[in-house]
């Protein structure tokens, strides 16, 4: 089953030879005897090449702000870029008693041809007082998109003077599209604005409760945070605030008093958790919430992090309890799944995440990859000192934050920490690459040109990406699970999420639509466009 | 109907210059439109006899796309149409994209005519981005005149000028037509205005000396034509006139090297 250099080089030779050349720096063959082998990342996409990637203003406004759930979020910029970032994504959210939720509003200044012309601050500081006459949020976000930037409009000013003149929050991002080199650059971009006004914003020094952590990088996609949050609870955990899922502006605000960092996603949020760190002197875990075995390691983590027998118990004691659950259940789904074949391209982090709940239903990940991951999220956080800035990179403002005098805290001693260290991830992620199967291979930027070319080499059982290749994939004749969305389904994270995935996967694979598809290079011939008459079913 | 773009540096002359030339032509009776492409809106208040009191961009802002071409399209002197662009004011907003929006209107309004003999369009000085280049690309004017003096300045800026309608050229019917000296009575003026028309391929088309009747006419809102047709600088701009109703050079530009442009100076300004 494995890939050999020659074969790369076929589906790579179809490209003009500079091409060919960037892009083989984006593929490796996963071979464990080399101590690190490197990938080329959060490079330009080479133009012609249909790529899955999205812009800044979707890092910015669609992951990292839309899901917090007590701020208006408006965007300044024709309504398309609204329209398409309104409800789409599943980040899910309740209405507690009393408390604002804002999710299912689009706020758009919805810019015309004059409002090009003549500028668009008048209207955009129209909406804000629009927004906060009908909904009088607490705090607003207003998001940048491309015609802003290129037309000039001042909307840190229309903030600032539109904070002097409503009392409230009002917080400006300049997450242009066409910024940086993907979705990555918006993460950045919100991730410092965050940082630098609305974290440690209250007045609270104290967590309310013991076992206080902040979950980071969790933005309850069909749900996957509340199954978290729900298992946390039940352990003892007290959760400070969730960035971002389901989260509250005035929860984000309290996020300095929290002992331990949670980091999900490291791709989207390893800035403020870096910067938490710095700041306040609160280390970060790695964790990851997907599949069974992941989530058990990443709660026993948690436990030696805080070292306290009773905290350990009770978390043994719901293991095993949630196992005697789930466990039967996945067995019976392990038996339509097992021996098959995956592609897990997604995100910056679910490329990663995803692999270890194939594996717990038997399916192996014959290749994987991300979108907009960099180098550090394919080989780990070892490597980020050798990696080059660029042009690209330079043009994203980066954040220095410095211990915060009066609540600068070791959380442990810091023998103690070093100590942990050498156990858990603690400020430590090791990338995709280590626990990948020898052999298997890992593409950056995959295309579409190349998922159909790594398709017919190697013939997976199903494709764990996203809407833009789904169909394409599923009129090969293989199954395509959307890891953004769910395909409208969730949670997939957890015990219970774990179930969810393996019931969803094993009807993929039992659907009997497959049969009723015969790919094309099955009964044509590649290079002769003929349809065969009463062929192609 | 003849399309005919005007160029130069900015306050070389370029607005005061075409409103002449385009009073001579009409007195001569042809029938004209002047497209006035520069934010400020003041390309057309000579033939007016004051400022266009609703330009293109304002009446979109204001009517919608519910627009009348009358509500937009003005007379002036001898019945010459005048249309102002406008922009939004100085340092907000996109005014390139102002222009490519008032002239697709001025298209989807039918205001190109087929009885019309000339359209005029006055340019800002710099074309700094796309949008001031419009009147040059897809079709519109094919003619383009620049607005020269024997200063530095005013002729690297035709030099450019040339560079940008060398590129449009390649790809259409964009053809410089000539150079307009607008003088400034800087030395050997005419030479150096000829040497450097040549030199890029082109002609000088007309060498109008510098009156200070254009300023009183100007403070009074009127042409020379129409202020004091006797006058010797209305001959002038009739001259021009009838040059550029009679041209028929029409070449693609060589632009200079920055180098040359100097060498060139040094030859006609310091020199001589």
């Amino acid at each position: 089953m494995a890939l050999t250099d020659k074969e790369i080089e076929s589906i790579l030779d179809q490209y003009p030879s500079k091409v060919a050349k960037s892009r083989r720096k984006h593929i490796i063959l996963k071979d464990g005897e080399l101590p690190n082998q490197e990938i080329e990342a959060n490079t330009r996409t080479i133009p012609g090449i249909i790529t899955n990637r999205g812009c800044a203003y979707a890092g910015c406004k669609g992951v990292v702000l839309g899901p917090i759930k007590d701020m208006a979020h408006i965007v300044h910029g024709p309504i398309g870029c609204s329209y398409y970032a309104w409800g789409t994504r599943r980040n899910k959210a309740r209405t507690e008693d009393g408390k604002d939720n804002f999710l299912n509003y689009c706020f758009s200044t919805d810019m015309q041809e004059s409002d090009i012309v003549f500028g668009g601050e008048k209207k955009l500081a129209a909406l804000i007082d629009e927004v906060v006459e009908t909904f009088q949020p607490k705090a607003i976000t207003l998001s940048a998109t491309c015609p802003v930037g290129l037309i000039g409009d001042d909307i840190n000013a229309v903030a600032r003077a539109a904070e002097a003149r409503h009392g409230i929050q009002v917080l400006a991002f300049s997450c242009e599209g066409y910024k940086g080199v993907s979705q990555s650059a918006g993460h950045h971009i919100a991730n410092n604005n965050l940082m630098e006004k609305v974290i440690g914003a209250s007045e609270l020094e104290e967590a309310p409760a013991p076992y206080a952590i902040n979950l980071l990088g969790e933005y309850n996609i069909g749900g996957d945070g509340w199954e978290i949050e729900r298992v946390l609870k039940d352990i003892g955990y007290h959760v400070v605030s969730v960035m971002t899922g389901d989260g509250k502006w005035e929860d984000i605000r309290n996020a300095h008093v929290a002992e331990l960092n949670l980091v999900q996603c490291h791709r989207s949020i390893n800035y403020i958790a870096d910067m938490l760190e710095t700041k306040y002197g609160t280390p970060w875990l790695k964790v990851n919430f997907i599949g069974v075995a992941a989530t058990i390691e990443s709660l026993r983590n948690m436990a030696i992090y805080f070292g306290d027998p009773k905290l350990t118990a009770r978390t043994e004691e719901v293991i095993e309890r949630e196992l005697a659950r789930v466990e039967p259940v996945l067995a019976q789904y392990r038996k339509l799944c097992e021996g098959k074949t995956a592609f897990c391209f997604v995100g910056g982090s679910r490329g990663h995440h995803y692999q270890g709940l194939f594996a717990e239903l038997g399916i192996s990940t014959i290749l994987a990859g991300y979108e907009f991951a960099h180098r550090d999220d394919y080989e780990g956080r070892h490597v980020i000192p050798s990696i080059k800035s660029d042009a690209d990179s330079k043009n994203i403002p980066n954040l220095e934050v410095e211990a915060d005098v009066q609540r600068f805290r070791l959380k442990l001693p810091a023998e103690r920490l070093e100590e942990l260290k050498a156990k858990i991830p603690l400020g430590d992620y090791a990338g995709m690459r280590v626990s990948m199967e020898e052999g298997s291979v890992l593409v950056d930027d995959l295309n579409h040109y190349e998922t159909e070319e790594f398709i017919k080499l190697l013939q997976p059982d199903i494709l764990a990406s996203g809407i833009k290749d789904k169909y394409v994939v599923q009129k090969m004749g293989i199954p395509a699970k959307q890891l953004h969305s769910y395909d409208y389904s969730g949670p997939y994270a957890g015990f219970n999420g774990a179930v969810q995935f393996a019931k969803d996967v094993s009807m993929a694979f039992a659907s009997p639509t497959w049969n009723f598809i015969t790919p094309p290079w099955q009964d044509q011939p590649l290079l002769d466009g003929k349809m065969n008459e009463g062929g192609a079913a | 109907m003849r399309q005919v773009a005007i160029y130069g540096k900015g306050g070389i002359g370029k607005s005061t210059t075409t409103q002449n030339t385009v009073a001579a032509l009409a007195e001569a009776g042809k029938n004209i439109m002047v497209v006035g492409c520069d934010p400020k809106a003041d390309s057309t208040r000579l033939l007016l006899n004051g400022l266009c009191q609703k330009t293109v961009l304002d009446t979109l802002r204001d009517e919608g796309d519910d627009i009348d071409l009358d509500d937009i399209l003005k007379p002036g002197f001898k019945g010459v149409k005048c249309v102002e662009s406008g922009g939004p004011e100085p340092g907000v907003g996109c005014a390139g994209r102002g222009i490519i929006t008032s002239i697709n209107m001025l298209e989807s309004l039918g205001a190109y005519e087929d009885d019309l003999d000339y359209v005029f369009y006055d340019v800002l000085g710099d074309v700094v981005c796309g949008g001031f280049a419009m009147p040059i690309r897809e079709g519109k004017a094919e003619e383009i005149y620049i607005v020269a003096s024997g200063e530095l300045m005013a002729l690297y800026a035709a030099n450019n000028i040339s560079k940008g309608i060398q590129k449009y050229a390649a790809n259409g019917k964009v053809r410089l037509g000539g150079i307009i000296c607008n003088s400034r009575k800087v030395d050997r003026e005419l030479d150096l205005l000829q040497a450097f028309a040549s030199e890029i391929g082109s002609q000088l088309i007309h060498f109008v000396p510098r009156d200070n009747i254009v300023q009183r006419a100007e403070i009074n809102k009127k042409t020379v034509i129409d202020y004091d047709p006797k006058a010797d600088q209305a001959d002038e701009y009739r001259q021009l006139a009838m040059a550029i109703n009679q041209n028929k050079m029409f070449v693609v530009p060589k632009p200079m090297t920055q180098d040359r442009l100097e060498e060139l100076m040094m030859s006609y300004g310091i020199m001589g």
